[in-house]
Formats: C-alpha cells, structure tokens, sequence
C-alpha cells in the first residue's frame, strides 16, 4: 500500500510541476535560513569539555569598589589582583587550580635568515595541562618546581611545532623567545576548544596560544597581559612592584572541585580569607564570592553573539512563514482536488487510507525539502564565511557536523508534517459523494 | 463598488485567505525589524572616525630585544618616516581611532574619589597628532614640541594638558556656554589636566562605545616594546607608500613590523559584524519577499482554476475583461491589508522586545508605512499575472459543464 501511496504522491506532485517545486524551494530555504543560523549557535554554545565542566570552576572575588559594583546588578570583577591571585593559587586548597594570563612573544626561530614573527603565550601554572585535559603529543607539561624556580621552560602548540620544526618531536630543544632561551618540554596534540572556555574575556573563539610558559617566569620578566587590565583604584606611586600591590584586576583563575562538598569548602575558604584581607583594609566591599562551572561561567559571558539570538529569531519566523506558505499551497492543491477525494470516499475509502496517502504526499516533498535544505545551510554557512573572511576564527564556526545535518532533516520533515497536517484533516472531512454533482 | 461582495466570498473560504494574510502579516514583522536594525547599523557605520582615513596607514612595532632602547628607536623610526617624501606626518601612539583596543580612563570636574566620572579613551602622542590624524583644532592650541615627555609603567604622574573632543569637552561642561579651553579636568582621582585645545571629532577605538565619541589626546608617549606608528600620507599616495614604509622600517632587525593596514581596511576589520548583519538581513528580506510574492501567485492562480466556470459565467453575464482583473486585485488588496494591518502590530510588538533584550534603538515612525507600501506593491504585482489570466477566460466556458 504504501508503495501504491508514494506512487500516487509522485504523480501529484507531477501533475503541478511548479507549484510542488514552490512548495520544496519554500521548505527548503526556510530550512536553510534555520539551520544556519542553527549551526552557528550550536558551534558557539557547544560544551568545550564536556566530560568535566561541571567540576571545573572560575573564581571570582569582590575586590572591587566600594561605591559601586564591577558590573550590575552586583557581578564582582571576572578577573583577579596580583596579590589574590597569587594567594589563592599558593594555598592550595582545591584539588587542581591554575592562574593564567594572555600575553605575548616575539619567536626568533634558529637560522640566519629566518623572520622573527609574533604570537601569543599564556602565563600559567602546571596544573593548568591535567585540569583542562589538554592532549600531548610529545612530552608533557612542566612540574611544580619549575613554577617555583621560575624554570624557562615551555610547551608549545602543534601548529607552532609543525611551523619550527616540521612536526617532529621537539621536545629538549631550546627556543628563542623575545631574546630568552627556553627548554620545551611538551608538544601539544591538535587542540582547539571552541568557545576557548578558559578565557572568555578575549576573544572566545580564538584558537589557544601557541605557546605556554610558567606564569612566574611571565611575572619575571615582566611579560605584559595582552588581556583587559582594569583598576578601580589610582596605583599608589609607579613602579612594577606598586602594579602588583595594586587593586587592578588581569588574572584570571580557575579550580577543579569534583563534588558539591568540595565546592562548599572552596567557597569558605574563599570567604575566609577575604575576612582576612578586610582586616588589612582590603576589599572594601560586602562578601561576594562566586564559583561558576564552565556552562555557567559561558552563560554569565553570553558566549552566543548577540546578533546571532537576533538572527536565530528572524530565521525562525523565516521558517514559519516557509510553512504557512506550505500550508496554504497544500489546502489549494486539496481544495482542487474535493472532487477526487469525494468519489474515492464514495467508493470505499476510509478517512485513515486518505490521510495515509495525503500525509506520504506531503513527507515525500518534506523529504525534498530537507535535503535542498542542507544544500543551502552549506551554501549559507559558506556564504557567512565569505562574510567574515578577514577573521580566522569563523572558520570554527561554519562547520557541519553529522548532528546538524540529521537535525536539518528532522526539521525539514517535521515542518512538512506540521504544514500538512491541516490540509490533510480537511481532504479527510470531504464528505463522500457530495462534491459529485455538477457545480 | 464590488468590495461588499468581495469580502463575502473571501469569508466563505477563510481558512485560505487567513493563511495568506497570516504570512503577509509575519513577513511584514521581520521585513519592519530587519529594516530597524539594518538602519541602526548603516548609520553606526556612516560616523566619521575625525580622521583623514583616505590617507591613513597604520602598523604596529614590536621591540624583542631584551632591553632595547624604545626611546632612541621610536625617535629614530619617526624621524626616518616624517622625513619621506610622500608622508605629510606621523607619530608612534598606543592606539588610534577604530583599532578596538586601547586605553580609558575616567575623567571629573571636581578632585578625588567619586564614580560619577566621564569616560574617555586616551591617546599618547606628541604634537604631530592632529596633523597625523588630520581632525581639526577648532578651540585652544596644540602642544608645544617641549612640552612632550615620555612615561611608561613606572612613572604613574599624569602630564598637565590635554586635547580633548568636542563631544568629551561638552560633556564634562554641560552648563558652559563660553570657551572651555583653559578649564581643568581631573584624572586618576587627583592629577589635574589643563584643557588647551579641543579638536571637533576623534573617536575612541571602540566603534561599540556609548562614549565612542570621547577622547584625549595627551602629551606624552609611553616607551613600552608595543609601539603603534599612524602616517598620513600625501593626498593618494597612500598604496604606493605602504611597501615603500615597509621596506624603510625593514632595516631595524631588533623588531618586527606587523598589521600594516590602511584605515580604511582599519575601518572594514571595525565594522565587519555590522556590514555582515546588513547583507544577511538584506538577503533575509529580499528571499522572503520573493517567496511570500510567489506564495501570492499559487494561490491566486488556484483561486482562478477553480473558480473557472464562475469567471466564465460572469463574463457571459456581461462582465468586462477589466471587472474580472479588477475583481483580483481588489480582492488581494483586501487580504494583503488585513495581513499588513495584523503584521503592522506584529512588528511593533517584536520591536518592543528586541530593543528590551537586545538593546536596539527603537523603529523609527516612517518604516512601518514604508514596509506596508512594499507589501501592498508586491501583492498587487504577484496578483496580476492570475488576475490577467482570469480575465482572459472566455464567456463560453460558462456552457460547457466541467
């Protein structure tokens, strides 16, 4: 039967060639609108780390002003001072936790005639490696020591081994950066968590920085954050030591706490010795200390572009006026067809082979909706890459996976079923016969 | 006038026409608010930077020898470029008009501690700055070449003059109506600034600000291994001066030259969110369009199939070719308002809620007629093939049975 029924669509949809061509491009672009947009949202909010994002938490202390909070209604900075940070990171108290900031290097490759050319590094601490799951090729990170004898060592990323040393294992050979010697100990696997979950303060879908280095070597040498530095309060005199003294915030810091337990005890020990700093005339402003995992601290960031909420919203009242266009070319096409519908009824057919045959029909131009559809995502995807061309980054962005393409294809037909689903009960309550006389 | 009859035949077959005018209705409120945002940005877009950006090339210096000596290469690389035939000036700054990075600051009218202080950006240079940047001294004076000083992280005292925007001028005097040169500001809390001269427009670096129209211009340069060198050249000598600039600043192998850009790809990077949301939306609007039209025409040509014989009756009855085609138009204009009036309060309500969540700047009055006017344009254009075909069905139809 359902053989006979899709034979039957096909000639229908033959017998008005334009019209069900109208009815695919209008399913078909709508779903192509959709799930572009779709695509690029789904890419933004992704998990980056999903096996453990719900024990890995950004550390916020309210070291801020006192006439006025870092951000309404009552958000405390998203960054730390020097002095916090580096107490927090020293005590210890959860079980991984890491200190970082972004800056950068000029790399001086070995070699008379090779160019020195920029890249970004990221001041860090050695927990920084198991606490984020990042993947070695080579070597490893470096050990709590060389955080403590401000060690020059240095792991760099794949594509920066690839571009120095043709992608072999280039672990215990020396590199120049900014005029220093450092040892690299590790080579990282291809890694790219996108939103860059760990710093969302730059840009969030940057790839990583190329290079890794001990924050206390970065501290040393005095390697500028090429992050937000923001100050509430004028530095007391100049002088490097006076900025580390300093209110100013361009730390940030994370910590990996596995259950709730552990989460409650950080967040005493937090309020603990923001006590104590209270007691030195520090933090002037009430207790207001946050642990946010990875899900929310992205939700507290709106890692998801503005734009595209709004774009989202538009494409799927795109989507929705794709259908009503489906739906009403359908009741057309029924309303035309009373007559057949009338003399089947008439001739034995029950509601149900009709709504069968109708709701076949319309899945089969639902079906050739879907697959259009994922032709212009694809199409769309390439067209807000073109869009974006001068940025690396959208690359990330624009990229289809299986999910997005089964999700295209579900849409595709559960909105051919939506539309037809009107049309189809009103050919079902044709009453049989009635339509036979001449008009 | 046919329209009492008209209207009766569309109630007998509401659900269709409902469909069609509900479509209209949804079309009309995207095509409102996408015209509310695609304005917002073109005229974001529109501002001017207050800088000579036809003439403008940009590049930033990186110093990677440990312990160079900034000062002697920055004066070195300034005298090297003012020195060029083709370039009218340069300066070394930590930033410039539409880079997205930079440095604010807050200033006050009054001293110490109080948060209700003017942001601004502020730019380090020296008094080739208006000249470089080619914005216009509309009050006061420039600095004097004695009065530069350099600083860096380790000196914290802030220099005793500025050059501020007109903008960032008036908004810290709203109630002063004579010369605001020669009054005081105050930075850092405590250091006063001396207002000597105000330039009519220099944007911050942050084309997103609210305050984007703030800046100051300070005399003094900071001495750090970043340096970000402006050069204005020469009325349309700027392409070929760029690889010329390249080359002469090559010699210095104790740093490297990088993002050499002319502001207007300065001003393309800047903006590339924005002029992409108009391309998409434009193209949103214009698809949509196109199928809501050709929804209009499916169904009007249905319309006309079925009612084949009626139409070839009413012309046996003395209809004329013009009524038939009449009858079509005016029944699409009838669904087409009733979709535009519904979509007319649609895209108001979607309105109020993006500008909520989103923070966009309210529809401004004129471009709920003008989408309107689109919308009845396009029903009537979409109806008329049908409506032609319709009135050209013969009278001898109305004798045949089927």
């Amino acid at each position: 039967m359902f053989r006979y029924y899709l034979r039957l669509g096909i000639l229908s949809i033959r017998a008005n060639p334009a019209l069900s061509a109208l009815m695919v491009a209008a399913i078909g672009i709508g779903i192509g609108a959709c799930m572009t947009i779709v695509t690029i949202q789904y890419i933004m909010s992704g998990n980056p780390i999903p096996e453990k994002s719900d024990q890995l938490f950004h550390v916020r202390v309210d070291s801020w002003d006192p006439a006025e909070p870092y951000d309404e209604p009552n958000e405390p900075p998203e960054q730390l001072t020097y002095l916090d940070a580096t107490a927090l990171h020293a005590a210890g108290r959860a079980n991984r936790q890491v200190i970082s900031f972004l800056s950068s290097r000029v790399v001086q490759p070995a070699g008379e005639d090779s160019k020195p050319f920029q890249t970004q590094s990221r001041a860090t601490t050695a927990d920084f490696f198991a606490m984020f799951n990042v993947p070695f090729a080579h070597g490893s990170g470096w050990d709590k020591s060389a955080d403590d004898t401000q060690e020059r060592v240095v792991v760099i990323g794949q594509a920066l081994n690839e571009q120095l040393f043709g992608g072999e294992n280039s672990v215990g050979e020396l590199l120049t950066l900014s005029g220093e010697p450092y040892r690299i100990v590790g080579v990282l696997d291809e890694w790219s968590p996108v939103p860059l979950f760990y710093d969302l303060n730059n840009n969030e879908y940057n790839d990583p920085a190329a290079l890794f280095l001990p924050f206390s070597v970065a501290v040393a040498g005095e390697h500028g954050s090429a992050g937000n530095t923001n100050c509430w309060k004028p530095i007391e005199d100049g002088g490097v030591e006076a900025f580390r003294n300093s209110e100013c915030i361009w730390i940030q810091m994370w910590a990996e706490l596995p259950g709730e337990a552990e989460k409650a005890a950080y967040l005493q020990f937090l309020d603990a010795y923001v006590e104590e700093q209270k007691l030195v005339g520090r933090f002037p402003r009430p207790l207001n200390n946050r642990l946010d995992n990875v899900e929310e601290w992205m939700d507290i960031n709106e890692v998801v572009d503005e734009d595209v909420s709004v774009l989202l919203g538009l494409a799927i009242l795109f989507l929705i006026v794709c259908l009503l266009n489906t739906v009403g070319l359908l009741l057309a096409k029924v309303m035309k067809r009373t007559k057949d519908i009338s003399l089947r009824r008439a001739l034995g057919a029950s509601k149900a082979t009709l709504f069968a045959q109708y709701i076949v029909e319309a899945s089969m131009i639902g079906l050739a909706g879907g697959v259009l559809g994922i032709g212009l995502t694809w199409l769309g995807l390439r067209g807000i890459e073109n869009l974006f061309s001068i940025f690396e980054f959208v690359q990330k962005l624009v990229v289809m996976d299986w999910v997005m393409v089964l999700a295209a294809v579900a849409l595709a037909i559960v909105s051919a079923l939506a539309a037809a689903l009107y049309p189809t009960w009103r050919a079902c309550s044709v009453t049989p016969a009635a339509q036979l006389r001449i008009q | 006038m046919e329209l009492g009859p008209i209207w009766r035949a569309i109630l007998r077959n509401k659900s269709s026409y409902a469909l069609i005018a509900l479509q209209i209705a949804v079309t009309m409120a995207i095509m409102v608010n996408a015209i509310a945002i695609i304005q917002e940005r073109a005229t974001q877009m529109a501002r001017p930077s207050g800088t000579d950006e036809d003439n403008i090339i940009t590049l930033t210096s990186v110093a990677f020898v440990p312990d160079a000596d900034m000062r002697t290469m920055i004066d070195e690389d300034l005298a090297l470029l003012r020195g060029m035939p083709g370039v009218r000036d340069a300066i070394a700054t930590n930033s410039f008009p539409l880079r997205s990075g930079g440095w604010s600051m807050s200033l006050s009218t009054e001293p110490g501690p109080n948060s209700d202080g003017i942001g601004t950006a502020i730019y380090f240079s020296d008094e080739h700055a208006i000249e470089t940047f080619g914005t216009n001294l509309v009050a006061g004076e420039n600095f004097a070449a004695d009065e530069i000083t350099w600083n860096n992280r380790e000196v914290s005292t802030w220099p005793a003059t500025g050059i501020l925007t007109r903008a960032l001028a008036e908004e810290l005097f709203p109630e002063e109506t004579g010369s605001l040169v020669g009054k005081t500001v105050f930075i850092n809390e405590n250091d006063p600034v001396k207002i000597v001269g105000i330039v009519d427009r220099l944007q911050a670096p942050w084309n997103g600000w609210e305050r984007v129209e703030n800046s100051m211009l300070v005399p003094s340069r900071r001495d750090g291994e970043f340096q970000r060198y402006v050069i204005r050249t020469e009325p349309g000598m700027r392409d070929e001066m760029i690889p010329r600039i390249e080359a002469a600043l090559a010699a210095n192998k104790d740093r490297i030259i990088e993002n050499v850009r002319s502001m207007t790809e300065v001003r393309e990077r800047s903006y590339t969110g924005d002029s992409a949301m108009i391309t998409m939306l434009t193209f949103i609007v214009s698809l949509l369009t196109v199928i809501t039209g050709l929804g209009i025409v499916g169904l009007a040509s249905f319309s006309v199939s079925r009612r084949t014989r009626q139409i070839g009756v009413r012309r046996a009855l003395g209809a004329t070719r013009p009524e038939i085609m009449r009858y079509f138009m005016i029944e699409n204009f009838l669904i087409s308002s009733v979709g535009i009036i519904t979509g007319g309060i649609l895209a108001v309500a979607l309105n109020i809620y993006m500008v909520q969540e989103f923070a966009l700047t309210p529809l401004a009055w004129y471009v709920v007629p003008i989408a309107m006017v689109i919308l009845w344009l396009v029903g009537q254009a979409a109806v008329a093939g049908p409506a032609r075909r319709a009135s050209g069905i013969s009278p001898s139809i109305a004798t045949r049975s089927i």
